[in-house]
């Protein structure tokens, strides 16, 4: 029975440190590296959001008269031509989605480190609509009849964006070419004049060039823009939030420490409170930090300063299920039952209080995940996830090392608990 | 030990004191320090490169057309947080420019711009979704223990709820994201705690049914007390080390969680008992 106890005891432990284990230092599985990647790995961890790692985070609403008109096919629209522009210039890992309800309609561009905000914002706002123009204001093309845009040099060295049109652009373009020989054909983008070219004979190409005051770097913004799209509408800053990488590295480092001493201390409350039964508790806490941490970091969920928040209030519900229980057991060893008998009863009774107070807490967080917004998703995602986990690693595992240790025959009850 | 439901005066009172110097520092500071995740504008972290006085700041930013300096505060050595009105996109490369001037060395680390239009909506959709939360969290627990208790709940939420924003208006701390957050917490905390109690109640009941249910809930609180200040106890641990040691966001951020993790603490003990059994109480004497 005892060496039976010890060696379920031992079992468990190892097992807690396994998971501990591969939480901080990731999994290699000998031909797949990184099965499972170290929490804090920079690369394959767990995801930082903009407010640790640094970043901007900028809204966008659409710049019109009425709101109520942008239909919602024109805001995933113009998240296809913003997931564009970010890729061409090289901004893979931003993140675009839109936020669309009755009364809003938005767009949120999160970009990580490293970029300067200002000039995402100019590129990505603008609606870089083309428009070729005859004399008399009247539009023959626009940017929907181009393929494709990019940014070149003439023999003489002037930089040019060069058009490739569609086979629909490309007979209205000699069209109009055909009617204006000896005119001007003017070129706008976002209204804004580029150049006028004369014209001097039918042109049935299907390619064209834009000249105009270009340097090599606004030529190759502006054929990014008419490559990936024109927006249905300009897009204008609503809000817009950065935080710089060394403010963020600063930020998640000083957290940690701060996490693990706070974690630490607890502990020590726990042991000196608790005896026995708080070293039990600390193994169970040490399995639910190893847990949530594999989980934030296998479902790719993103730790941000308030889901810190929401992982401190549920390292205070894990410690607290059991003291609870821990409390429940030390009322009964006082009215005399025997050890075994006091650990059960304690469970049986401590259960229903942590169930329920549990389960409130799981509605909250699920409420606050589906309708809430920003800050709070972070929290309510956090919550969600310890809360599940800390059923677990505080009820299950505490009582199946609470169970072997009274099968260690250890019988004075000082050590359980002070 | 004393008799909660005897001390019911006292204990009410307490709250209630906050609650009043909250209405006074209402009126007398003008109302409650708004931040511009309510108001809307916008806020930087600038770092200097130099020692720097306040009035230098706002010297530097105040002249460019359409931005003025609400508020300046220094954030560490040699770095400062700034508050101003809404630096629309084309006027922000003039305060950076105006910074330069007056600093050479300075930069801004952080920007944080909401549109005024858009913080209103926050708190909207931040009021519906915790409206929502509590009204579930309520329905649950008047379905598992009773209908007086579910209404203690929410008097117990209330005085939660009040005291926070007491405390900010007596200590004009700023009203801003931080603040759902510590909403969030005191809810989830204080509920959390009085379900326990709750618990306790709903069993004693069931073991001494001889004596009142004021008695009841008395014997109840005492009994669970233990598990609440220790609850706290750890709670608190891990917050004051995170205040401590935490940068500066992360500290605006701790200070709400421990007021109101003390808070849901105290309603937890003292009141929500006490709003049950004066319910139940009400109810008998009909």
């Amino acid at each position: 029975m005892k060496a039976k106890s010890i060696t379920k005891f031992v079992i468990a432990c190892l097992l807690t440190a396994i998971v501990a284990y591969v939480a901080a230092y990731g999994l290699n599985l000998g031909f797949i590296d990184k099965f499972i990647p170290a929490s804090f790995d920079n690369d394959f961890g767990i995801k930082k959001g903009f407010d640790l790692a640094g970043g901007s985070v900028i809204v966008f609403e659409p710049e019109v008269e009425d709101l109520g008109a942008v239909s919602e096919e024109d805001i995933s629209a113009a998240v296809a031509a913003l997931r564009l522009r970010l890729d061409s210039n090289g901004l893979n890992e931003a993140l675009v989605s839109e936020q669309v309800s009755d009364n809003q309609k938005r767009l949120r561009v999160e970009i990580p480190a490293v970029t300067d905000p200002n000039e995402a914002i100019e590129y990505l706002g603008a609606t870089a609509s083309l428009s070729f123009k005859d004399p008399d204001g009247k539009e023959v093309l626009n940017g929907s009849h181009v393929e494709e845009a990019i940014p070149t040099s003439t023999q003489d060295g002037k930089i040019v964006v060069q058009l490739k049109f569609s086979g629909e652009g490309q007979s209205l373009f000699s069209e109009a070419t055909a009617r204006l020989v000896g005119q001007q054909l003017s070129i706008y983008i976002d209204n804004n004049l580029i150049s006028s070219p004369k014209v001097n004979e039918a042109i049935n190409s299907d390619t064209c060039i834009i000249e105009g005051d270009f340097d090599s770097e606004s030529a190759k913004l502006l054929a990014n823009q008419i490559t990936s799209g024109t927006l249905p509408f300009a897009l204008k800053p609503i809000s817009q939030n950065s935080v710089g990488a060394q403010l963020g590295d600063d930020a998640l480092n000083r957290s940690l420490m701060a996490g693990g001493i706070g974690l630490i201390l607890v502990m020590l409350f726990m042991v000196i409170m608790y005896r026995m039964c708080g070293l039990i508790a600390d193994i169970a806490l040490i399995g639910y930090v190893s847990i949530v941490a594999l989980i934030l970091n296998g479902f790719d969920i993103q730790l941000t300063l308030p889901g810190i928040a929401g992982i401190i209030l549920t390292i205070g519900t894990a410690v607290d299920a059991n003291v609870v229980i821990f409390e429940r057991i030390k009322e009964e060893i006082k009215t005399g039952k025997t050890l075994r008998a006091s650990v059960d009863s304690g469970f049986n009774r401590a259960f229903t209080a942590i169930i329920d107070a549990n389960i409130t807490t799981i509605i909250a967080a699920v409420v606050l995940w589906y309708f809430g917004t920003g800050t709070i998703i972070g929290f309510a995602k956090t919550l969600f996830i310890g809360t599940i986990v800390s059923m677990f690693t505080a009820i299950i595992v505490t009582k199946f090392l609470l169970r072997q240790l009274v099968g260690f025959g250890i019988k004075n009850p000082k050590l359980y608990s002070a | 030990m004393f008799n909660i439901i005897e001390k019911r005066k006292i204990l009410f009172t307490i709250p209630c004191i906050i609650i009043l110097a909250g209405i006074i520092c209402f009126f007398v500071f003008g109302g409650l320090n708004t931040d511009i995740d309510f108001t809307g504008g916008t806020a930087m972290e600038i770092e200097l490169g130099e020692e720097f006085n306040e009035d230098a700041i706002r010297d530097a930013i105040n002249p460019v057309e359409g931005v003025t300096v609400s508020s300046v505060q220094s954030s560490g050595d040699q770095k400062a947080i700034v508050k101003t009105t809404d630096i629309p996109q084309d006027k922000f490369e003039a305060v950076q420019q105006a910074l330069k001037t007056a600093f050479p060395e300075s930069e801004i680390i952080s920007r944080d711009s909401v549109s005024a239009t858009m913080g209103k909506e926050m708190w909207l959709n931040a009021a519906k979704a915790i409206i929502l939360a509590v009204i579930l969290m309520l329905v649950y627990i008047g379905f598992r223990f009773d209908l007086w208790s579910g209404l203690a709940a929410i008097c117990a939420l209330v005085h939660d709820v009040l005291i926070v924003i007491s405390v900010y208006a007596i200590f004009q701390l700023p009203i801003n994201s931080t603040f759902i957050a510590a909403l969030l917490t005191v809810l989830g905390y204080s509920i959390n705690a009085t379900i326990v109690v709750f618990d306790r109640v709903r069993e004693n009941s069931r073991l001494i049914r001889k004596q009142s249910f004021d008695s009841i809930v008395n014997t109840s609180v005492w009994q669970t007390l233990g598990r609440s200040i220790n609850t706290t106890v750890t709670t608190l641990i891990t917050l004051v080390c995170l205040y401590i040691l935490g940068v500066t966001s992360i500290k605006d951020f701790m200070l709400p969680l421990i007021i109101s993790v003390v808070c849901g603490c105290y309603s937890s003990v003292f009141l929500s008992g006490q709003f049950w059994a004066i319910f139940k109480g009400a109810k008998k004497k009909q």
